[in-house]
């Protein structure tokens, strides 16, 4: 139990799981998970498509029983008191699963009946000047953009104020901004005391969070808080700049020891596993034509790129293969 | 060019239907099963001349004469003799009960009528309220009277044989004396058409939710399962108490069944029923994967609960084991209340069989339906 979050706080851990199971016939679907989330953090959950994230959020929850392991949720056993989970976390789905033949006043006010809020009426009225949409409130919530519809799913997932928040690819198919505006009302919540739990593909995501799971064929690979996953990750990094950066890229691309080059404006990040030969292979371009080199550290936007090439979908593969380094 | 037909294009729509049907066991397990079970199941439970039919039989005489004759029903096969009761009242409440379709009454002394040559008559009381139901016997009553004549009037008593019948019978036609059978089936189509909305309506109400995605943030709240079967459940009863109310507008004025009986006992068997429906409804809901197959289930259990539960056909008119099923089928014993509350007069003490038995099937498809329901998705 002291075992805490990765920052060890003193406080016991908002989610505590250990060796959680999980298999659909004879498939398994997550083996063996462990994680453990302290109070108050943003814990990014990474995996591509098909990895368990929402399989394992969905047992965290009370949603599906583990078929092995245990865990607590907020000090509930997520197997014998799914119901106490359920009245104090805020579940959102990956896809849209409120009513959309209700209006939008509504499907907030059915949710707070759901978790019996007293002052109801208010409560709603609340939420409905938080998200920007009283007056709106006849709308039928079926005919809401994706953002709009993200944004209520958010409120009606915290309407009645839980402790934490389980965000299933929350911004799956939402603009930019408004995914910028999502994060800000994560950040406030997380400020406030709410922990949250998100799971996301989006690099631009993944940085927004304090820790991060990285999960991959239903067990998790990587661990640990954001500043700390370069170093996990093991990845050294250059950056070079030059006249024409499309050339430069298609030469780093083959060249031996490079296992990924990303451009970030006018630069290029060219960044490898094996130090010497990544060294080696950029020092080869260095003093061409305006050519510059010089070593960095290794960012989280890296690592990311990193991991999320090196594990494709995940439905179909035999997990003993191919599994991300 | 875009003018003519692709044969291509036809064929790549014809692939893709096959390969769905494939995919969709259950639709496609239906389309075979529906026409071999409906067959054998109504096949050999429908008969429009039903045999076996439920008599009681009143004797105020026990000589040869009389025994020849209730041997000859017997014989018959029309008629079940079942048990002896004594005096009108208890033929009355037997046919309210619904215990019996014929109460056959042997008058005081009629063997010494027969002797004399009075020509005493035997009276035949029967339960008309289904003139299907006791048409057949009727008919066939002339016949068992010369046969009777025929057993016992050997010996001494030969010569009566050949004159006019010693003996006679008259039939008492109850409750729908006319023999209308619009009063036979406008009754029970009530039970016909709430069992039809009833169930479907409440059969694709969890499977919608399913389907829309939205199951899962309803069973990602605390809600209890008996919370989601009664808030889903208890509109429909409304709907249903609305259908009920036009219904007999309709009843009184177009066809003008009478309405004989007390309401209490109605209205409490109308809950019942409604209730029950919905229940069955919601138990489909839980088992079947999408709207489509909710459907299906529903129309596979809509058809018994027209052809086996005595709306169509005389319930004792079928084998034993297809009344069996017919018990089981709610349709059958609301038919029952309904009937006898419109056509007989009955009241509460009357319809207790019937509420039992609904009551009964009640508490079994909602205990399924609850334990089905799960608050996982596993």
């Amino acid at each position: 139990m002291t075992s805490a979050g990765p920052e060890g706080a003193g406080a016991p851990p908002v989610i505590d799981v250990r060796n959680l199971t999980k298999r659909f016939g004879d498939k398994l679907v997550v083996d063996g998970f462990d994680m453990s989330v302290p109070r108050g953090a943003i814990y990014g959950f990474l995996g591509p498509n098909g990895s368990g994230k929402t399989t394992t959020i969905r047992m965290m929850c009370g949603l599906l029983t583990p078929d092995g392991g245990t865990g607590k949720c907020l000090g509930y056993d997520i197997v014998r008191q799914a119901s106490e989970i359920k009245a104090r976390v805020g579940y959102m789905t990956q896809r849209f699963s409120l009513y959309e033949d209700l209006s939008i006043r509504e499907n907030l006010d059915f949710m707070a009946r759901m978790y019996r809020m007293p002052k109801r009426r208010q409560r709603v009225t609340l939420a409905l000047e938080d998200l920007g949409l009283a007056d709106r409130a006849k709308q039928l919530a079926g005919t809401l953009s994706g953002g709009w519809k993200q944004r209520l799913a958010l409120a009606a997932c915290m309407i009645h104020d839980p402790e934490l928040l389980l965000l299933d690819e929350p911004t799956a198919g939402v603009d930019p901004k408004a995914r910028r505006d999502f994060w800000r009302e994560i950040r406030s919540l997380a400020d406030n005391g709410v922990t949250v739990l998100v799971s996301t593909h989006y690099m631009d995501e993944a940085v927004q969070c304090d820790h991060i799971a990285y999960i991959a064929y239903g067990r998790k690979l990587i661990d640990g808080a954001s500043r700390e996953i370069p170093s996990i990750v093991g990845l050294s990094t250059f950056e070079i700049s030059g006249p024409d950066l499309r050339a430069l890229e298609e030469a780093l691309e083959d060249a031996p020891g490079v296992e990924q080059v990303a451009r970030f404006g006018s630069v290029l990040h060219a960044s490898g596993t094996d130090k010497a030969q990544l060294a080696a292979a950029v020092k080869a371009l260095d003093g061409q034509d305006g050519v510059h080199v010089s070593e960095r550290s290794t960012g989280l936007e890296e690592a990311f790129i990193h991991l999320m090439t090196g594990a494709s979908d995940n439905y179909a593969a035999d997990p003993s293969r191919k599994v991300p380094s | 060019m875009n003018g003519f037909l692709s044969i291509n294009r036809f064929v790549a729509v014809l692939v893709k239907e096959f390969l769905q049907m494939r995919r969709d066991r259950m639709t496609f397990a239906m389309m075979i099963a529906l026409p071999i079970v409906q067959l054998l199941l109504f096949g050999y439970a429908i008969n429009s001349d039903p045999r076996h039919m439920p008599t009681l039989i009143e004797m105020n005489d026990t000589g040869p004469v009389s025994r020849a004759m209730v041997s000859a029903l017997s014989n018959s096969t029309y008629f079940d003799i079942q048990r002896p009761i004594a005096g009108a009242s208890a033929a009355e409440k037997a046919f309210r009960h619904g215990d019996a379709t014929f109460v056959v009454t042997i008058p005081p002394n009629f063997e010494r009528d027969v002797i004399r040559g009075d020509r005493p008559k035997i009276l035949i009381e029967a339960d008309a309220s289904d003139p299907t139901a006791t048409g057949g016997a009727v008919a066939a009553l002339s016949g068992i009277v010369s046969s009777a004549i025929g057993q016992a009037l050997p010996g001494a008593v030969a010569d009566l044989a050949a004159g006019p019948d010693p003996f006679g019978v008259i039939v008492h036609r109850h409750y729908n004396p006319a023999g209308i059978t619009t009063y036979n089936i406008v009754p029970g189509l009530l039970a016909i058409i709430l069992s039809m909305t009833m169930i479907m309506v409440t059969a694709i109400a969890i499977v919608r939710e399913r389907e829309r995605g939205t199951l899962e943030t309803l069973i990602a709240t605390p809600v209890r399962p008996a919370e989601v079967m009664a808030g889903k459940i208890l509109p429909y009863v409304l709907v249903g108490f609305v259908q009920t109310a036009v219904f007999f507008i309709v009843a009184r004025l177009l066809f003008n069944v009478p309405f004989d009986g007390g309401l209490g006992g109605f209205i409490i068997g109308l809950n019942l029923f409604i209730v029950v429906n919905l229940a069955l409804g919601f138990l489909f809901s839980t088992v079947a994967r999408n709207q489509m197959q909710a459907m299906q289930m529903s129309f596979f259990f809509i058809m018994p609960s027209i052809l086996l539960s005595g709306f169509l056909f005389p319930f004792a008119g079928m084998p034993g084991w297809a009344q069996t099923l017919g018990t089981a089928i709610p349709a059958t014993h609301f038919i029952r209340i309904i009937r006898k509350v419109m056509l007989k007069g009955a009241t509460l003490p009357d319809l207790w069989p019937d509420m039992v038995a609904l009551t009964a099937i009640m508490a079994v498809v909602t205990a399924v339906a609850l334990f089905r329901y799960r608050q996982t998705l596993d």
